[in-house]
């Protein structure tokens, strides 16, 4: 508890805690004073002087957003003095300022405007229109598809900049110049695409004046024509809370950080803020459609419905229940995936229900729930700032979770803590690192191993806590001090001074903090790589307290969600298992339903089954399975030789291409329900706009299907739905969607009156039978296919900043796909000059499954042998290289680890005719 | 050592460099040997001898003759008559009109009037670049006295002598090396603001280039009483001669064991660093200062906190500036009594000015504080050039203040200046006669801060920017009374909510020639005149002049 000090507002007593700024406690005092240039936290200049006040004794007026009040101040706010002041101010902020608002995009969204209108100014003493024009209103660094900068309005008030340094962090833009001849700008006036901007438009979001803008918004309406809708963004799983804005033709035109301190705090990246716009695009779905003689035609709902639930039923007939498979979907909501996998497992009666979970962190449930006890991340983004070392691994955060890598960022330059990154790739957030360890993909646990080798050996051990709240220890120790630094080092490549630092850095900390995302996770050693991570925090007794923990970053707005809500082919909601005989009753009962006691086939291994003739129909909710599997051309041959196919989606899909049925469903921006993010947090959507006409809910889809099957399964509401699941989930027990209304909720919450769980194993306390943590030994086993004469290069792929998932979304975002509209391969410059490919080069890169053609981009971010491919374009596809080979428990696929070779294309001499 | 039976002493000061110096130095050496005379006289280089209108100088010792202003073809003649023959040239004599004349610790023959050389003591007395000479007039004697004692010791000392910053606000120097002792911190810095950027100011520069050792001496001592291991040092670049002259000064300091590692045997360490400034004039305000050391854009940082507890990389920091520290080592070795018996109540010791402008005698001095203003105008510096009037003294630079001949006897000390709302300021005095049009002078300055507001708040950035049209426009003929209503009330705004100094003081003078000079601005305007046709009045359209 801070001291109190008594001041006097306006001759009135106050007692404000120390350290209050004038301004926090005028507005205590139920004082407003507008400013222009603040913006607690970000934009701390105090360089706009509307905020002045007059403090008794002090000479010269005061900034009240950067003064802090002292015992015994007498704070005068409405003086003529002051008044006068700030008309002034107001004016001089104003005399270069356009009186252009008819025509502004900002109009009435303007804290400039809102001033001009409390002070009655309506043209500055000192403004010279001619001169205010004379400005430029373009610069030469605006030359991207994103953000527009109109150096005539701008009034340099520094928000952005200081949204960029203390948000962004990153620094693209600042002040050129000097005095009255400063402007915005970027270093060397360079295009902004040439600086390290991300293009996440925080700073668009700090302007109180029209300067900065979202070029997709201009011109289409002002903040009076839009309806602004909270919600959660659809695309990576960090949740950002994001307010989106439509328009009158049911447009959403611009997108806007929410001020949530737990979560984004008013962040979001280019996908958050430019990314809506996928929910308008012209090729939306709008009617169900039917294959007929080899084609997709147009279909009535009824005849759709009718017609799946004709040959589903079938199906089930002909071959059994467990010929049906079942796709839920990490980008529909926890309803939605609830409906999906009760439809599987009620209707159909299979348990063969999975999501892509499966293919990015189902090694994450396998390996954490081993050695926890709970496959999800254990602490929250919140916590972040009590962490001392932050791990991170196998993650490119800040393309792929570019918001936590704000945050992560931001506590190291603010606090000090240290960043640790291992990635076969100099990543961004490898740069910033304070140690950085590039190892050859596929060798995560050699290095886990050798790395805690180093902490035994030293002892950093926890003794402790292993002693009191673990188990398996001296069987881990016996494999792991096999892992000397000569070994290590051989297998990964990293030099081993820097393994004994990174093991002294995390072993000696206070509070340490792992992040990993799928370098860890895809990998046909996946589970042994989590279990690896989870040795490190157990070790270490680095879990059970805020500021520590496993935080397996988690890629798709509901990936948490889709898990939890049991679409998984071995558990139902809130991992009940289904071979629990306990639990299958529950679920009976409950559902008026015989269920199936058999775990389910995995989606991995849905085309084998396929092939095999032992799966013969596939009912894909929002899957698009003909980009993201392994082998797709192997892939496509067994989902080809299904009987029937059943897609819903909001676009004709690669998939759904294939489909025998399509179902129009709405985008996650026009439907209610929750998401889970990747910190457990359960969050409200509210449809932002209207879905197309002709469009269903996905729940609804589903039901309407399960109910024409002859099972009723007609939810009034998604709420309604939330309900069944939290009577029937432990952990979910306390979520409504009531209680979502202000703030999410992070499972578990086992009770109506249960405020949610920041961490998980509080003091120790796992979630396994004995509640102790698991130490697991693990050896180190090499991918399953390394590079040899033929195929001399390693192949990882990955997601990029300006694109998601299959592209089915991001490639339908005009802006983001006009920014990076073709697919590129990285390879390391020493590679390029062996293989004489120049930068921007056509190449062809074949692996043993596949080749495509795509450009070089010669980058020092792969080390050397090593190439880089985004997964997200049907064009050049990753996916056609990728080996299916399958982690034997989690059944995830090695995305991140197969042989290549990239050869040059000759140009094919054409005769002259 | 060397006996030689002559010294010539020749000022070797950034100014008399220009005036040729050098190459008078060159062939005075040479006429030496010509003459086989180098092992009989001994020539040294020295700072300034005191006025810089002067042309070379040079002071031949014992006799304490100085030729002035000396060129390269009187060489032969003072070599063959003077050094050889023992007679004095007469017609290149220096010499002032017999005065009286307060004795300071030094009393150098050519200083002129009423002075009191105390922190210039060895300004033109000793080779600069010879720490041996600074050695041997009491050089780093206050040093080896502090680290005998206490640091506590010597911030008591300091704050017993009451010793007031110099840089202009006057804000008590042992309270703010006080305020650094006292925060607990390993990491503490020194800094000494020698970014003499205010226009007619150069008094700093005397101290450097004629005794960087004194100002070395005085950081070392603040480094030792607040518990500092490393400074810097922030100067000017165009300061090139200061900057060779301190560089050669840390290093022979070095060699000596008075800077550097275990200074003088003890555990004490300390450390100085030239930093150099790049021409902003706004890196003179502390805390924009600390950023542009930090390798940051220069501007000014918010206060609190201030850089005694938080400055540099956020580290408690004491800033001084040179003038300030470069009395340090006197009051160490002399003691707070004697510092006090210097000055007038309130304000002790003495203070250094650089004299500009219309006058006789252009130059930097030292005087006691309490000294009236009409005494350096009219007796040190020869009173106002070629008999005219005295129309104002602008004191302490541009963001200085305006006084007119009414209020000229005042003394300057710090509380006899606030009743006349002046103060000494950067330390520059620059006399401007009935010629000049205070329009005119008033357009120059706000030129001046316009062009060096750094931009950061918009009282500053925009209110300079306006205050220069409307003062051009009146210059020109093109102002209404409006105008000048406007420009009174935008000044007293820009004093009360600009960020930092720079644009709290920037309407100092327009405010004051607008009270002080009323009937000439308002020529300007009714009658569309300039009193004393310097303005132009051409004014047609609304078409700023860019001048500079």
């Amino acid at each position: 508890m801070k001291k109190l000090v008594s001041i006097k507002i306006n001759e009135k007593d106050y007692q404000v805690s120390q350290g209050t700024t004038i301004l926090d406690a005028c507005k205590q005092a139920g004082i407003e004073i507008l400013t222009l240039c603040y913006l607690k936290g970000i934009a701390e200049e105090g360089s706009c002087g509307m905020c002045v006040v007059e403090v008794k004794k002090a000479k010269t007026l005061q900034r009240a957003c950067i003064t802090e009040v002292g015992e015994g101040m007498e704070i005068f706010t409405d003086t003529p003095t002051v008044i006068d002041a700030r008309r002034m101010n107001l004016e001089l902020a104003l005399a270069h300022h356009p009186l252009d608002c008819m025509t502004c995009d900002r109009d009435g969204d303007c804290t400039l405007q809102d001033l001009a209108y409390q002070f009655g100014i309506k043209k500055s003493e000192f403004l010279d229109e001619k001169e205010a024009f004379e400005i430029s209103k373009e610069t030469s660094w605006d030359t991207n598809p994103f953000i527009q900068f109109d150096p005539q309005k701008c009034i340099l008030c520094r928000r952005c900049i200081g949204a960029c340094e203390n948000q962004a962090i990153v620094e693209a833009i600042s002040i050129a110049m000097r005095g009255h001849k400063s402007e915005v700008s970027t270093p060397f006036t360079l295009p902004l695409e040439e600086t390290t901007c991300q293009f996440c438009g925080e700073c668009v979001q700090a302007c109180p004046v029209g300067a900065l803008i979202e070029k997709p918004r201009v011109g289409k309406g002002k903040i009076f024509n839009l309806t602004p809708t909270d919600t959660v963004c659809a695309y990576c799983g960090v949740g950002c809370n994001l307010q989106l804005y439509n328009d009158k033709n049911n447009n959403l035109i611009m997108a806007k950080g929410i001020e949530n301190p737990l979560v984004n705090n008013g962040r979001t990246c280019v996908k958050g803020r430019f990314g809506y716009e996928y929910a308008n695009s012209e090729e939306r779905l709008t009617t169900p459609l039917i294959r007929e003689n080899g084609k997709l035609r147009e279909a009535s709902w009824d005849e759709a419905i009718q017609y799946t639930a004709k040959k589903l039923k079938e199906i089930k007939e002909k071959y059994g229940s467990d010929a049906i498979g079942v796709l839920g979907s990490s980008r529909c909501t926890n309803e939605d995936n609830y409906v999906v996998q009760k439809f599987a497992r009620a209707v159909i009666g299979t348990n063969n229900v999975d999501n892509c979970a499966r293919l990015c962190h189902s090694s994450t449930v396998t390996g954490l729930g081993k050695a926890l006890g709970a496959g999800a991340a254990t602490n929250s983004l919140d916590d972040i700032k009590d962490a001392d070392v932050m791990f991170i691994i196998g993650s490119n955060m800040t393309e792929t979770h570019p918001v936590i890598a704000q945050m992560v960022k931001e506590h190291q330059r603010k606090n000090g803590a240290k960043i640790i990154v291992c990635d076969p790739r100099n990543t961004d957030i490898a740069k910033e690192a304070n140690l950085f360890l590039q190892h050859t993909p596929g060798t995560d646990v050699a290095l886990l191993n050798g790395i805690m080798n180093v902490i035994i050996q030293e002892d950093l051990l926890d003794k402790d806590f292993i002693e009191a709240h673990t188990e398996g220890f001296e069987e881990f120790k016996k494999v792991v001090e096999k892992y000397d630094f000569d070994t290590v080092s051989k297998i990964t490549s990293v030099d081993k001074t820097l393994i004994k630092k990174a093991a002294e850095m995390y072993g000696s900390a206070k509070n340490a903090t792992i992040f990993y995302t799928m370098g860890i996770t895809q990998h046909s050693t996946g589970t042994d790589n989590v279990l690896s991570v989870a040795n490190l925090a157990l070790i270490t007794g680095n879990l059970g307290r805020d500021g520590t923990g496993i935080n397996p970053l988690r890629g798709q707005a509901n990936v948490q969600g889709a898990c939890d809500l049991g679409a998984l082919p071995n558990v139902y909601p809130g991992y009940q298992k289904v071979v629990d005989p306990k639990v299958k009753e529950k679920f009976e009962k409950a559902w008026s339903a015989k269920l199936s006691e058999n775990v389910g086939i995995p989606v991995s291994e849905f085309g084998d089954k396929a092939l095999e003739g032992k799966m013969k129909a596939v009912y894909i909710m929002g899957e698009n399975p003909m980009m993201t599997e392994p082998d797709i051309t192997h892939a496509k041959k067994g989902f080809e030789k299904l009987e029937f196919l059943a897609v819903q989606d909001i676009f004709l899909s690669e998939t759904a291409e294939i489909a025998d049925v399509v179902f129009p469903a709405a985008s996650a921006y026009e439907k209610s329900g929750t998401f889970t993010s990747t910190e457990r947090r359960v969050q409200l959507l509210r449809p932002a706009k209207r879905k197309p006409e002709n469009t269903k809910c996905d729940w609804e889809i589903i039901g309407e299907v399960a109910t024409a099957m002859g099972y009723n399964m007609q939810f009034k509401s998604s709420a309604e739905i939330a309900d069944e699941i939290a009577s029937l989930t432990p952990s979910y027990a306390g979520i409504h969607h009531y209680r979502l209304e202000k703030q999410g909720l992070q499972w578990p919450c086992i009770s109506d009156d249960h405020p949610g769980t920041k961490f998980l194993h509080k003091d120790g306390h796992f979630k396994r039978a004995n509640g102790k943590g698991l130490i697991s030994p693990v050896e180190y086993k090499p991918a399953k296919e390394l590079p040899d004469k033929e195929y001399p290069l390693i192949l990882t792929t990955g997601r990029i900043l300006f694109h998601y998932h299959s592209g089915n979304e991001s490639r339908r975002v005009k802006v983001l796909d006009a920014f990076v509209p073709r697919n590129y391969v990285e390879v390391n410059p020493i590679d390029a000059e062996k293989l004489n490919i120049k930068d921007n080069e056509m190449v062809k890169i074949s692996t043993r499954r596949g080749s495509i053609k795509v450009n070089t981009r010669i980058s020092d971010r792969p080390k050397q042998g090593l190439v880089f491919i985004s997964f997200h374009f049907k064009e050049a596809a990753a996916n056609v290289l990728t080996n299916p080979a399958l982690d034997p428990v989690a059944k995830i696929p090695e995305y991140k680890v197969c042989a290549c070779k990239i050869e040059k294309i000759q140009n094919i001499r054409r005769k002259k005719v | 050592m060397k006996i030689y039976r002559t010294h010539i002493l020749i000022a070797e000061d950034s100014k008399s460099i220009l005036e040729g110096a050098n190459e008078v130095k060159k062939a005075l050496v040479n006429e030496i040997y010509k003459k086989g005379l180098q092992d009989e006289i001994s020539v040294i280089p020295t700072g300034s001898l005191g006025f810089e209108n002067i042309g070379v100088a040079m002071a031949v010792y014992p006799e304490g003759i100085v030729y002035a202003p000396v060129k390269v073809e009187d060489i032969p003649e003072i070599v063959e008559e003077h050094l050889l023959k023992g007679r004095i040239v007469k017609r290149l004599v220096k010499s002032w009109e017999k005065e009286e004349v307060t004795v300071g610790i030094t009393r150098p023959e050519y200083i002129k009037g009423s002075q009191y050389r105390a922190v210039l003591r060895n300004v033109g007395m000793i080779n600069p670049e010879s720490i041996e000479e600074y050695i041997a007039n009491e050089g780093y004697v206050a040093l080896e006295k502090v680290l005998s004692v206490k640091p506590e010791d010597v911030v008591n000392q300091i704050k017993m002598s009451e010793l007031k910053g110099r840089g202009g606000a006057g804000f008590p120097t042992g309270l703010k090396w006080e305020f650094t002792a006292k925060v607990k911190n390993p990491e503490k810095y020194i800094i000494c603001n020698a970014d003499e950027g205010e226009p007619g100011t150069f008094k700093d520069r005397e101290i450097m280039e004629g005794d960087p050792h004194t100002l070395l001496e005085g950081m070392v001592i603040a480094g030792y009483a607040v518990g500092s291991r490393k400074a810097y040092i922030y100067i000017r670049g165009e300061y090139t001669l200061s900057i060779d002259r301190l560089e050669k000064a840390i290093n022979d300091a070095k060699n000596y064991g008075l800077l550097g590692e275990n200074i003088l045997g003890t555990n004490f360490s300390f450390d100085v660093e030239i930093k150099k400034g790049a021409g902003a004039y706004i890196c003179g305000e502390e805390t924009a200062l600390l950023d542009s050391i930090e390798g940051k854009r220069g501007e000014p940082r918010k206060k609190p906190p201030y850089p005694p507890t938080s400055g540099l990389w956020n580290k408690p920091t004491v800033i001084n500036n040179v003038e300030t520290l470069a009395n340090i080592p006197l009051i160490i070795i002399k003691g707070a009594e004697w510092f006090k018996s210097i000055g007038v109540p309130g304000t002790y010791g003495t203070k250094l000015f650089s004299l500009m402008g219309d006058i006789n005698w252009k130059g930097v001095i030292e005087v006691p504080f309490g000294t009236p203003l009409s005494k350096i105008v009219m007796d040190i510096a020869g009173g106002v050039a070629g008999n005219r009037k005295l129309k104002a003294v602008v004191l302490g630079g541009v963001s200085g203040s305006l006084i007119v001949p009414d209020e000229i006897d005042t003394p300057i000390d710090f509380n006899s200046l606030v009743r006349i709302e002046a103060g000494p300021g950067s330390g520059s005095i620059v006399v401007l006669d009935d010629t000049r049009c205070i329009v005119d002078i008033a357009k120059n300055i706000t030129y001046f801060f316009k062009h060096e507001s750094c931009g950061k708040c918009t009282t500053c950035r925009v209110g300079t920017e306006a205050m220069y049209k409307i003062v051009d426009k009146i210059c020109r003929g093109g102002g209404t009374e409006k105008d000048l209503d406007i420009l009174e009330k935008l000044s007293k705004d820009m004093q009360l909510t600009s960020f930092c100094g720079l644009g709290q003081a920037a309407p100092n003078i327009i405010i004051q020639s607008i009270k002080k000079f009323r009937d000439e601005w308002l020529a300007h305007i009714r009658e569309k005149k300039c009193p004393t046709n310097i303005c132009k009045m051409d004014w047609e359209e609304e078409q700023y002049e860019e001048i500079g």
